[in-house]
């Protein structure tokens, strides 16, 4: 009972650790990148204080903002925090993913974009319009292949909890397994698309034939903007989380001692610090492509996480 | 065999040769005439890995020789030789239309599972460590097949022709570790030959009908005049 | 194994002397000289067999036995004949301007390379090697077939290429699931599994679910070269648009020896499987191809196309012998075989001058060849018949002897097959009426022709049709009990 009771405080706690970690995240990207594209880098903490300050100010809200819009930031974010709750950080033991698996997490992310594209449309005005139609565009080709990378990963560990699939890779101790090599490209690949990063979309502009995920939120101001924009970085996080403890799940704490998680967190931060430099160079390197040539792009995310199941199927069970 | 039976070199040996699936995708979706070669090159390499790995794990001695030759002549002579062709004829930086490029892959994944379920009763029967990469090299062969039907320039379609002989390299080093020693040297002959003969092809498609696109060879058919 | 060598040798020094020699007249007399040498060599050899049995060579490579010494003997033979008739038709080519010496050179020694990788094909004896010289016959007459360099030609070649390329793939995939099945009944002893003769004593050991896939393959490769519909396409084009001697030899043996591995592959798959599998796809395959080239015949407009769409019915007709089975069948097919690759080489020769005589292909433009010249016209009318299965001639005696066996075991097939002959029959018969027997058009003038090689072969025909000698009957007899297992006639 009060082991129960342990894993669920660590739970919470590992939940707070990942909301309040991810502004980090996102920090230490756009440090990297500013280095990287030989430009002055702001502080690492520059996000806290855009949030900080977005918290400061007043509401101004749309003449023909219904409830909805109202309510969206909320629901969002509030899905957000749900997502990071099942998804392992520092410690694999989580009970919170004994109730909801990583259906359910797509599940979440369907939820919030649902609502953010339905805040989008709320106004009624073009940007809010379009940036909902292209956010559905390229969620309805990234969500399959996040499925199907996934579902390379529950094959293999004949589950859907997270929690034991990441334990049960821990296990296998050091094998090459091709079918990975797929859904881990696909799934980085989904990241980006997902995440609005180069080369699906670039969230620093403002540029109505390329916005994405910004024409959605353009009309959002305070604190609903604020919460937009954590909700976004959480998902970066959960994202780069889940690669990284799936792919490589190494020095993941299996028990609740006070060394296993502070090892736990060290290398949680370790290969975030480095997924992150990856992802910087891949922004840097790569060139924005147009709007027509993304489905093509999520295209062959879909084929490698399709190829990833195959390859599974084909190679690595017993005949 | 399950997976974690496998040593790493026996792991190593099915990522490689998930790969060269994988180029084989690649080279399907590649429309530009200079990444096609490229992702030729990188496959005719990926597939001398695998055979030296298999070498490795088998001991099998004669497959190392395989394995260079494949990769003198898959990696570095034909692509180079493709590649200067491509230069001279100046298409290196051609773009083909490709129509449906996502039916296209889609068809190619159903080429796989279909080589999957053909291959399974001959997988069955082997006790080889490199059994369950049977239906690989298959869908390698029908992948090659896929692009030559999908592609109309020549180079394409002698890419594709090339990535099947890779497919039947790679069925016989997958099935029963690497053909004889004349057979293969005469299939490497051959190979040679049939690139050397392809690139006499492309001038003199070239010289007759202006251009490398095979739709436009279309004067012999059974239409009636 | 003196003869062996020899016959396998003297074309490969032909391809390198001929490669050297740039005097096209001088290469045109050394290319007969050679082939005729090979030709003396291969009767050495088949009289060896014929005497003593088969023969294995000191290191198993090469196995010589009934069925295959026959068809080196064939090979050999209308590849001299066929030498013979392309010497002067080809100096007739280069004083029209339509090759150069260059090539010429090109023509001759790819010429040897071509019966080499034949006779290569014909007498190995380890299943691999028979698929690299397959391949090796492609790659010898690719470069024939784009000859002229039209765009027509070229294209031919190109399709050449590409279809017979990719199906030959195929027949390697297949080969590979043979050397597979093999190994692992006979363990891994490397080099020997892959030869046909141990294969073929071992043949009941070995796995019938992997030969069933690997015979699947291995007949849409081969059969590709075969010409089976539908997987016939490049074979009209390459006839049509090569040098005349190319179509001849392409027609009379390119097919065979593909056929000849199809053969030897059934033979080994149904030593496995102990079902008709092999033998149905044959049949099947086989009177597909019949009927749809006897179709086709009717609505050609070239008259060499015309005259390869009748060879793809013709080997349509021997794969479905040879896929009956039974002696009766086997022995037909066999004949049927020798028959054909006479007279069909014998037509091209004819063919060729006509056309030389037309200055076209077209047949609407070739009329009257009687008028114009007699004996061009007379051995058009005499081989067509021929080939069409009248009477007197060997091809009746073949067709007459298929449908004898047909009649035995799958009565009611004699309906479609009958149904073909006739339709082949009239497609046939309704172009070279006119092209015989009409009006000259103006400016149809005689050629140098020689007709030695028509009148020879078609003189074998007629023999072969009024009776087959004993040494030759005795030796299908050989052939067919190797072949069908079972007893003689």
């Amino acid at each position: 009972m009060v082991d129960n009771l342990n894993a669920w405080l660590d739970s919470a706690l590992q939940t707070l650790l990942f909301i309040a970690g991810a502004p980090l995240l996102a920090g230490w990207i756009k440090r990297l990148k500013c280095h990287l594209q030989n430009r002055a880098a702001p502080s690492l903490f520059q996000p806290y204080r855009d949030l900080v300050k977005l918290f400061a100010k007043d509401v101004v809200l749309a003449e023909h903002a219904s409830w909805l819009f109202r309510a969206a930031p909320y629901i969002v974010f509030g899905a957000m925090v749900l997502s990071a709750a099942v998804v392992p950080l520092v410690a694999v033991p989580l009970p919170a993913s004994a109730i909801a698996d990583v259906i359910v997490l797509a599940g979440f992310f369907a939820l919030a974009r649902f609502f953010q594209a339905l805040a989008g449309m709320d106004i009624g005005t073009a940007f809010g319009g379009m940036g909902a139609s292209r956010e559905m565009t390229v969620a309805s080709l990234a969500e399959p292949a996040m499925l199907m990378a996934v579902f390379t990963l529950t094959m293999t560990a004949s589950t859907t909890n997270l929690s034991i699939a990441i334990r049960h890779i821990l296990a296998a101790g050091l094998v090459l397994r091709p079918s990975f090599l797929f859904a881990l490209l696909s799934l980085a690949m989904v990241t980006v698309a997902e995440t609005g990063h180069i080369p699906v979309d670039n969230p620093a502009t403002h540029l109505e034939l390329t916005m994405l995920h910004e024409a959605m939120v353009l009309e959002y101001s305070a604190r609903h903007l604020a919460l937009m924009e954590w909700a976004s970085m959480i998902k970066l996080m959960i994202y780069a989380v889940l690669i990284s403890n799936i792919f490589l799940p190494w020095g993941i704490a299996s028990r609740f001692t006070v060394a296993a998680i502070t090892v736990g967190t060290l290398a949680v931060t370790a290969k975030l610090a480095l997924l992150s430099v990856l992802l910087a160079l891949w922004e840097t390197v790569l060139a924005k492509m147009r709007l027509f040539r993304v489905p093509q792009f999520l295209g062959f995310a879909f084929l490698l996480a399709l190829l990833g199941v195959l390859t599974h199927v084909i190679l690595e069970t017993a005949v | 065999m399950h997976l974690s039976a496998l040593n790493l070199y026996g792991q190593g040996i099915l990522v490689s040769a998930a790969l060269v699936l994988f180029t084989s995708f690649v080279m399907l979706a590649q429309t530009r005439i200079q990444p096609l070669i490229y992702a030729f090159a990188w496959q005719g390499a990926l597939l001398s890995v695998t055979t030296a790995l298999v070498a490795l794990v088998s001991g099998h001695s004669h497959l190392y020789i395989s394995a260079l030759l494949t990769f003198g002549l898959k990696a570095l002579l034909i692509p180079w030789m493709l590649y200067r062709m491509a230069r001279r004829l100046h298409i290196q930086r051609e773009v083909e239309t490709v129509s449906h490029p996502s039916l296209i892959m889609l068809a190619g994944a159903v080429l796989v599972v279909f080589c999957y379920y053909v291959a399974l009763p001959v997988a069955q029967l082997s006790t080889l460590v490199t059994r369950n990469t049977i239906a690989v090299s298959m869908a390698t062969v029908l992948l090659g097949m896929l692009l030559m039907i999908t592609r109309r320039a020549a180079v394409a379609q002698v890419i594709g022709f090339m990535s099947i002989e890779n497919g039947l390299f790679f069925a016989a080093v997958a099935s029963t570790y690497g053909m004889p020693m004349i057979v293969e040297l005469g299939v490497a002959f051959d190979v040679l030959v049939a690139a050397v003969l392809f690139g006499i092809f492309f001038f003199q498609i070239r010289a007759s009908i202006d251009s490398l696109d095979i739709d436009r060879l279309n004067r012999l058919s059974e239409k009636a005049e | 194994m003196m003869p062996l060598d020899l016959v396998l040798w003297l074309p490969l020094a032909g391809v390198l002397l001929l490669a050297l020699v740039p005097d096209h007249r001088i290469a045109g007399r050394i290319n007969v000289a050679v082939a005729a040498a090979t030709f003396a060599a291969s009767v050495w050899l088949a009289w060896n067999v014929l005497r003593t049995g088969p023969e294995m060579s000191p290191g198993k490579l090469f196995y010589i036995d009934a069925f295959n010494v026959y068809l080196v003997a064939l090979t050999a033979f209308v590849g001299m004949t066929t030498a013979v008739f392309s010497r002067p038709y080809m100096e007739h080519e280069v004083g029209r301007g339509r090759v150069g010496r260059q090539r010429m050179r090109l023509y001759h020694a790819m010429y040897q390379g071509f019966l080499f990788a034949m006779l290569l094909a014909l007498t190995t004896n380890n299943m691999g090697v028979l698929w690299v010289a397959m391949e090796a016959a492609t790659l010898t007459t690719v470069l024939l077939v784009s000859l002229y360099r039209t765009p027509e030609s070229v294209e031919a070649a190109w399709k050449y290429f590409i279809l017979c390329g990719v199906g030959i793939a195929q027949a390697l995939f297949g080969t590979v699931l043979l050397y597979f099945a093999a190994e692992r009944r006979l363990g891994a002893e490397h080099g020997d599994t892959l030869l046909w003769s141990v294969l073929h004593n071992h043949a009941a050991q070995l796995d019938p679910a992997v030969l069933a896939i690997a015979f699947v393959f291995l007949l849409v490769g081969y059969g590709t070269k075969v010409g089976l519909v539908p997987l016939h396409n490049w074979l009209p084009d390459a006839h049509s648009e090569g040098p005349t001697p190319m179509s001849a030899v392409l027609s009379g043996l390119l097919l065979n020896v593909a056929l000849y591995a199809l053969v030897r592959v059934k033979m080994l798959v149904d030593g496995s499987l102990h079902t008709q599998l092999a033998g149905h796809l044959m049949m099947g395959f086989g009177l597909v191809s019949f009927l749809v080239a006897g179709l086709f015949l009717h609505r050609q407009h070239d008259i060499k196309r015309m005259f390869s769409y009748s060879s793809i019915e013709h080997m349509g007709l021997m794969t479905f012998a040879f896929g009956i089975g039974g002696a009766l069948a086997t022995f037909a097919a066999l004949l049927h075989m020798t028959v054909h690759s006479l007279t069909k080489s014998a037509i091209f020769v004819t063919v060729g001058h006509a056309a030389q005589i037309a200055g076209t292909q077209q047949i609407e433009h070739i009329r009257g060849l009687i008028l114009t010249q007699p004996p061009v016209g007379w051995g058009l009318l005499a081989g067509t018949l021929a080939i069409a299965g009248f009477p007197p001639f060997g091809v009746f005696m073949s067709e007459f002897l298929v449908l004898n066996a047909t009649m035995k075991s799958w009565p009611w097939l004699t309906v479609p097959l009958l149904l073909g002959l006739v339709i082949a029959f009239a497609g046939l018969l309704r172009h070279l009426q006119p092209m015989v027997y009409g009006i000259p058009p103006a400016g149809q003038v005689r050629v140098r022709a020689n007709m030695l090689p028509v009148a020879v072969h078609l003189a074998l025909v007629l023999w072969l049709g009024l009776s087959i000698p004993l040494f030759l009957s005795g030796w299908f007899e050989q052939a067919t009990r190797l072949i069908s297992g079972g007893l003689s006639l």
